[in-house]
């Protein structure tokens, strides 16, 4: 069976059209729009900046991107989509930011200009092949016209039109303004993947020497004439208001130039963050709590825990689960449960505002600009064309980026004074302030035949919905479908109810973070799935393997893994494998088997993570293992450290002390082994997160008989 | 403001700089926002995460918790002045390798591996973990870290080779 649901509404894919037109100054300009109406609108009005591609009259190649960099890759991904059917080197494409426009740069599955939920690529793969191709056969077309030859005899090549039997070449940048006067080709044709020079072969990022040199700027980075930095403080319970503020000690600080009050935030401005720092600690400020002064995570889990009485919404229903279920010998009760996260990217949260002369300008690192654009126009009192957004680099996200709320504060801070400000949040404040990964507590039933197949399969799932805030029309009937995505793991079940009770404490903000709803229910599935291995009597591995009988993928995966890890040799007492196996993210199949050890103390150690991964067509393989490695240390550090608590309607954790991550010293070595299947790419950049918990957790089991239902994996946890 | 007392005074990349702000700014932040070289990153404020490290008199510290009074005197030396072009063996090993996924923490890696390199020419893998603990990176790539100062120790020793 097909896993339960794939990623929100990952049907709703658009028609896209292809247009092309002459570019200021000579050039040529190809892009795609999936808006029929916008399409027929933009061909009407001689083409605006849709284009993704503008090829200049000196041979410029550059590409407008409408997917943003956060560390996953794509800035070079994409560009060797279109290089490779514009036959030219993947150095000769320069990139830029896209302004918010979602009219000209929505995803075309999310409905909106966002990078998130592992989509770029799935999104990428065609239309910018179709771009690159369609400027290529423009270009061909305008050579064989000027040299009075059939387009046939011509091809292109690094940057040229070649016409073969004369033996003459034309560049690109001389070809520009008459290959805007073509027509856009009726049949595009892409070429045939055996003759690909970039797709599939491991290509350098673009985006490296910058970061190499430090020279690729950051939202923190952003520097304007006259601008002051803020320091700034919000209230620390959700909800709660600015009662007083006593800023007679700050404003004595040398380099503090204002201090500024909104409802729920107060900042202090100077002529550095240090001396606007100093100037926050120094100020007394009284809250009003609000509702939430009394909320605690003890009382929020517990709150989940009751949801769990109560019938969800189904998502699943096949066969009949309760009846198979009392009439079964052998079968299995668990509760799991997960904390709540917080994404902590290394660049803090910040915003640059300027309102000036009835407009707005902003400058962020964002996953979803034209929310920003939105949030921007809604604090400043503008209309949404008074509101530009300056796109930066990303100082890693998670998902965290997709949100605005710090554009929010800052634009509001901004109305306030006269030059342009940076809000820069401290690492506290970005801590304290997050949209968290959500808690969850799942119910789970499921029984055994006598050979030791699952013959039924309950699981409920209860918690908040970030998608129903996020995106209200994916949540049809109350069903999150997020919140239900991989709850039944790949396995072909006969008898299923998956069902989902929606519970929310409006008492902190919930969020998406890497991995999504796949992230939270492959730790479930994947630990309960061995729970079951192990009362069957079987290897987990070879379970896994019975349950996946049609999936020829999966069983490829699955034997791959087995093979490169050593599943089934010998360890040293105190050290267990773990494994766990995923298909989501449009058809991502990842098995990750990890090597962990416990100590006396109850602290455990990951030496050795295996992965193989198959995500469908395989654009940049370097890229494919370097997400995979870094995502599953990613998903490490929430296995074994990652929980916020509340106390009193606050955030117990602060810093990197308090709130802790991997270090080198604890990171294990990574394998990551690729398998290239199909014809089309499924997502990548979250996979390698969401597999790695119950992997370990499930070495830990092997290793010392316990079974671990919650995260993060702590000595406490071990010895209770 | 330093309430009369001399102006602190020390280099940045070789070139002097003087200023009157309180003795008590972060090293970080001076860099930052008063000599405007952003190579240097802002990730916790404590000291725990590096991606602040520059050197001062050769040896990495984190400027985030270092007052401009202790260095006053000294040769501060940020990712910018490790080389031009990026052409430090380290840097070059960070391109070979590619280390850098979202590369905010990179300069600080960068340059926390600089001197892990001159105190340890030759590391072993318990040396580089060890001395790179302090540095956190948030994507991850701690592999390819490990991976690009083994490289660098052999691209050094080309150098040299080389003259």
């Amino acid at each position: 069976m097909k896993h339960v649901s794939d990623r929100p509404h990952a049907g709703l894919s658009r028609r896209s059209f292809l247009l092309a037109s002459a570019a200021a100054g000579g050039g040529f300009l190809i892009g795609v729009s999936f808006d029929p109406a916008s399409a027929k609108e933009a061909a009407q009005q001689a083409f605006i900046p849709n284009a993704f591609i503008r090829i200049e009259t000196d041979g410029t190649i550059i590409l407008t991107m409408p997917y943003v960099e956060m560390g996953q890759g794509t800035y070079t991904s994409v560009p060797m989509l279109i290089a490779e059917e514009l036959e030219v080197g993947l150095d000769a494409v320069q990139l830029e930011h896209a302004p918010a426009n979602d009219g000209l740069y929505a995803h075309p599955i999310m409905g909106a200009q966002e990078t998130d939920g592992s989509l770029s690529m799935r999104a990428a793969w065609e239309p910018m092949r179709q771009a690159g191709a369609a400027a290529r056969m423009m270009l061909v077309a305008a050579a064989a016209i000027r040299w009075g030859v059939d387009a046939a005899e011509c091809h292109a090549d690094r940057g040229f039109v070649v016409h073969g039997k004369s033996a003459r070449r034309i560049g690109y940048g001389d070809l520009a303004a008459d290959a805007a006067t073509m027509p856009v080709p009726k049949q595009v044709v892409l070429k045939d993947p055996s003759s690909y020079k970039l797709i599939g072969t491991p290509q350098k990022r673009l985006d490296a020497p910058q970061k190499v040199a430090a020279t690729a700027q950051y939202g923190i980075d952003v520097s304007l004439p006259g601008m002051k930095i803020a320091a700034v403080i919000a209230s620390p319970v959700l909800g709660g208001q600015v009662s007083s503020v006593d800023d007679s000690a700050t404003r004595k600080i040398a380099g503090v130039r204002d201090v500024i009050r909104i409802h729920d935030a107060v900042a202090v401005i100077a002529d550095h963050w240090a001396a606007a720092k100093k100037g926050l600690d120094a100020l007394v400020v009284t809250w009003d709590g609000g509702p939430n002064a009394q909320f605690s995570t003890t009382q929020h889990m517990a709150n989940l825990e009751n949801g769990a009485e109560r019938d969800g919404v189904v998502a699943v229903q096949k066969g009949d689960v309760a009846g198979v279920f009392s009439r079964a010998e052998r079968r299995l009760e668990a509760d799991y449960r997960l904390p709540i996260l917080a994404h902590a990217p290394m660049e803090p949260l910040n915003c640059t505002a300027h309102i000036h002369d009835g407009r707005c300008d902003v400058w962020l690192g964002t996953q979803a600009a034209t929310r920003a654009q939105k949030a921007a126009a809604a604090a400043a009192g503008l209309p949404l064309d008074r509101v530009e957004i300056h796109n930066q680099y990303l100082g890693g996200s998670f998902g965290r980026r997709a949100e605005a709320d710090n554009v929010t504060q800052a634009v509001l801070i901004a109305r306030q004074v006269d030059y342009p400000v940076k809000v820069i949040w401290s690492r506290e404040e970005d801590t304290q302030h997050d949209f968290y990964r959500p808690a969850y507590f799942n119910r789970l039933k499921a029984s055994l035949d006598t050979e030791g197949h699952i013959t039924s399969w309950f699981h409920r799932v209860v918690g908040p919905s970030p998608l129903a805030r996020w995106l209200p029309v994916a949540v049809q009937n109350g069903l999150d479908p997020d919140a239900v995505t991989s709850a039944t793991g790949p396995y072909e079940l006969s008898d299923i109810h998956v069902d989902y009770v929606r519970h929310e404490d409006h008492s902190f903000q919930s969020g998406f973070w890497r991995g999504v709803g796949t992230t939270h229910n492959v730790f479930i599935v994947e630990g309960f799935v061995d729970e079951l291995a192990a009362l069957s009597g079987k290897d987990p591995l070879e379970f896994r393997r019975a349950h996946v009988k049609n999936n020829p993928r999966a069983l490829a995966v699955l034997d791959k893994a087995a093979e490169e890890s050593g599943w089934g040799t010998p360890l040293p007492e105190g050290t267990g494998r773990g494994i766990s196996l995923l298909q989501d993210f449009g058809g991502t199949i990842l098995v990750h088997i990890a090597e962990a050890t416990v100590d006396k103390a109850g602290a455990v150690r990951v030496s050795k993570v295996t992965s193989v991964v198959d995500c469908g067509k395989i654009i940049n393989p370097d890229t494919v293992k370097a997400q995979i490695q870094g995502g599953a240390i990613f998903g490490l550090s929430a296995t074994l450290y990652g929980e916020i608590t509340f106390t009193d309607g606050r955030v117990d954790q602060g810093n990197f002390d308090t709130y802790a991550a991997v270090r080198m010293d604890e990171a294990p070595r990574v394998t990551v082994h690729l398998i290239d299947s199909g014809d089309k790419p499924f997502g990548v950049g979250e996979s390698g997160t969401s597999g790695i918990g119950p992997a370990v957790a499930n070495a830990v089991y092997a290793a010392t008989g316990k079974r671990v239902r919650q995260l993060p994996i702590t000595p406490e946890l071990l010895k209770s | 403001m330093s309430d009369g007392q001399k102006p602190i005074s020390f280099s940045v990349n070789g070139k002097p700089v003087s200023t009157e702000d309180a003795g008590d700014t972060p090293l970080l932040w001076f860099i930052r926002d008063n000599v405007g070289l952003t190579g240097t990153k802002f990730g916790c404020g404590i000291g725990m995460c590096g991606a602040c490290t520059v050197h001062v008199g050769g040896r990495a510290l984190r400027s985030c918790i270092t007052p401009i009074s202790a260095v006053d005197g000294g040769e501060v030396t940020t990712i910018e002045g490790l080389s031009s072009n990026a052409s430090h063996p380290v840097q070059k090993a960070w391109s070979e390798v590619q280390v850098p996924q979202c590369g905010y923490c990179q300069s600080g890696q960068i340059m926390q591996a600089v001197t892990l390199l001159s105190d340890f020419p030759e590391p072993t893998d318990e040396i580089i973990d060890s001395v790179m603990a302090g540095n956190l990176c948030r994507c991850m790539t701690y592999p390819r870290i490990r991976a690009a100062i083994k490289r660098a120790v052999t691209i050094a020793q080309e150098m040299q080779a080389h003259g």
